[in-house]
């Protein structure tokens, strides 16, 4: 089969002649893939910055299909649905799927415990090949997959596997009461979904803060917020302060993890020396632009050793800070509810649609932030008639 | 006075999860009678270990699934094995792999021509999409390499 294969970093291909997943457990199926994404996550994969990320990887955890065949045991789909399949990989059973944290499964990934399993992520995400390809294998297909729904068009449907629920993750976990300004730290399409749900929660204000100005256009009509340039700026978090009255936000949402720019300090030791797990810049403005009291929400990628981030602060401010990888599953079915009144509209943030062959140019134009893009997705060809 | 945008009729769904009681976590989590109880749940069945699959040794055993496509190999295998006997909270375990992960770069070009495939890496590193994007960037780019081979060789020439 069609495949995309890591080679290194900033180096990938597709191959075709890709050895087809099998069922290796009796809760497997196997999916055959209509639309895979291109995401934020993947780029810190294919800048080599993710520990144990392995040449001939296939990437690709935003992924729906058709299911071609199950497992023994799996009774919740069948042959020929139409699946979307979250992110994480989640048995649904430990005390940790008990409670809803599908994104912290204890039976998906034997490498490392802090993370369950994620679909075509490094070997610190349990193993497993991705979707961009034709096929892929879906362990716990009792859990995770959900069929999607006939009215629902499958643009919308291949976002609600990671973008948007980790978007709206990020304004839930940040606690919004009525009325308060929050701020989000990226205009990549997380930071676009963010910004988007904040309203759901009733903020009262939303300011997005990037550094790519078509971003920011993008996300100021996409998600009705303020925009603004750090670049523009002479010091972000002195910005905020001035702009809320000297008090800062109630709420600052991190939706860009271990690339942030903006910060020479950060960039040196973060993405260039790899001192620290990726430059914290975003994190840090983001303590240091909530007020006192207020709830910091991470949803940024960072990787597993330590960051330079201000700890000095987070306790003399008295911040909540609280994180997560999305808990795709537990978020499905309210979110569905919002595609379906309109509420979100998905597909409005995908700007490319590339042949999965040519899966190399399309990591290049998402990388290197080139012809405006905001989200590619990829069309293998057996979906593509 | 806090500046906010006061009328909201403009954004669609506004405040309608705001409530507490009606999302579905905020900010509590299901709680269950097995919490802090440690690994005692119903597993589910056991997937073989057909290939070696690297543990963590901050659990007893392997979990119910993985993955197996590219199990560990060659000398990047083995640092990985290594890197395994520390814990994730060791910087140890994780610059190990790191380490690893740049020398499998290398194993893939050799694993490459081993099966007479030479790699065309304009192709991998999406250099058509630069081309057709980007293209004052590819000729600055080709100009910078350019001088550079131009004083390398000059260098060598001087040095000869
Ligand atoms: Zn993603
Ligand atoms: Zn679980």
């Amino acid at each position: 089969m069609i495949a995309m294969n890591y080679r290194g970093p900033y180096r990938v291909r597709v191959d075709r002649d890709k050895p087809m997943p099998r069922i290796e457990h009796p809760g497997d199926a196997i999916v055959r893939v209509t639309r895979s994404c291109i995401c934020g996550s993947d780029l810190h994969l294919y800048h080599g910055l993710v520990p144990d990320t392995r040449v001939g990887t296939t990437f690709g955890h935003e992924f729906i299909g058709v299911v071609e065949e199950v497992g023994a045991e799996v009774t919740n789909i069948k042959v020929g649905d139409n699946v979307i399949v979250p992110f994480n990989v989640a048995c649904g059973k430990c005390v940790f799927c008990e409670q809803g944290l599908f994104g912290n499964c204890h039976e998906s990934n034997p490498q490392a415990t802090a993370v369950g399993g994620i679909f075509g992520y490094s070997h610190t995400a349990g193993g497993f090949d991705g979707g961009q390809a034709e096929y892929v294998r879906v362990p716990y297909a009792n859990v995770g997959p959900m069929v999607i729904p006939d009215d629902m068009d499958h643009d919308d449907a291949v976002l609600l596997t990671d973008v948007v629920p980790t978007g709206y993750q990020a304004a839930e976990m940040a606690a919004i009461k009525p009325g308060d300004t929050v701020v989000v730290f990226g205009a990549g399409p997380v930071g676009i979904m963010a910004a988007k749900s904040a309203w759901l929660f009733g903020a009262g204000r939303v300011i997005v803060i990037d550094h790519i100005e078509y971003r920011l256009e993008f996300v100021k009509r996409y998600a009705q917020c303020e925009a603004y340039n750090f670049r523009s700026l002479e010091d972000p978090v002195l910005f905020i302060k001035k702009t809320t009255d000297w008090i800062g936000a109630d709420v600052c949402i991190d939706a860009v993890g271990c690339e942030a720019a903006g910060s020479a300090v950060q960039t040196i030791t973060g993405r260039k020396l790899m001192l620290q797990a990726g430059s914290a810049t975003a994190l840090h403005w983001a303590i240091n632009a909530v007020k006192k009291g207020g709830v910091v929400s991470i949803v940024g990628v960072y990787g597993p050793t330590a960051n330079l981030i201000p700890i000095g602060n987070v306790v003399n401010k008295g911040i909540t800070l609280r994180a997560n990888q999305a808990s795709v599953k537990r978020l499905l079915p309210r979110l569905v509810e919002h595609v379906r009144a309109g509420r979100i509209v998905p597909r409005e943030i995908i700007t490319h649609r590339v042949p999965l062959e040519e899966v190399a140019d399309a990591y290049h134009i998402f990388s290197a932030k080139l012809d405006n893009c905001i989200k590619p997705i990829l069309i293998p060809p057996s979906a593509r008639k | 006075m806090k500046r906010t945008q006061g009328n909201f009729d403009h954004i669609n769904g506004w405040g309608i999860d705001a409530d507490p009681l009606d999302v579905p976590a905020y900010p509590m989590k299901k709680r269950t009678e097995n919490d802090n109880k440690g690994m005692i749940w119903e597993r589910p069945s056991q997937q073989p270990a057909t290939v070696e699959v690297l543990h963590s040794n901050e659990r007893p055993n392997l979990t119910a699934v993985f993955g197996t496509p590219n199990p560990p190999s060659g000398l990047s295998g083995a640092i990985r094995r290594y890197a395994f006997k520390y814990s994730e909270s060791h910087v140890a375990h994780w610059l190990l792999l790191l380490a690893a992960d740049r020398i499998n770069m290398f194993e893939g070009v050799a694993d490459d021509f081993r099966k007479g495939h030479v790699p065309n890496v304009f192709a991998e590193l999406g250099g058509k999409s630069e081309l057709k994007h980007n293209p004052a960037g590819v000729a600055r780019k080709a100009a910078v390499g350019l001088a550079l081979v131009l004083v390398v060789t000059a260098l060598i020439r001087k040095n000869n």
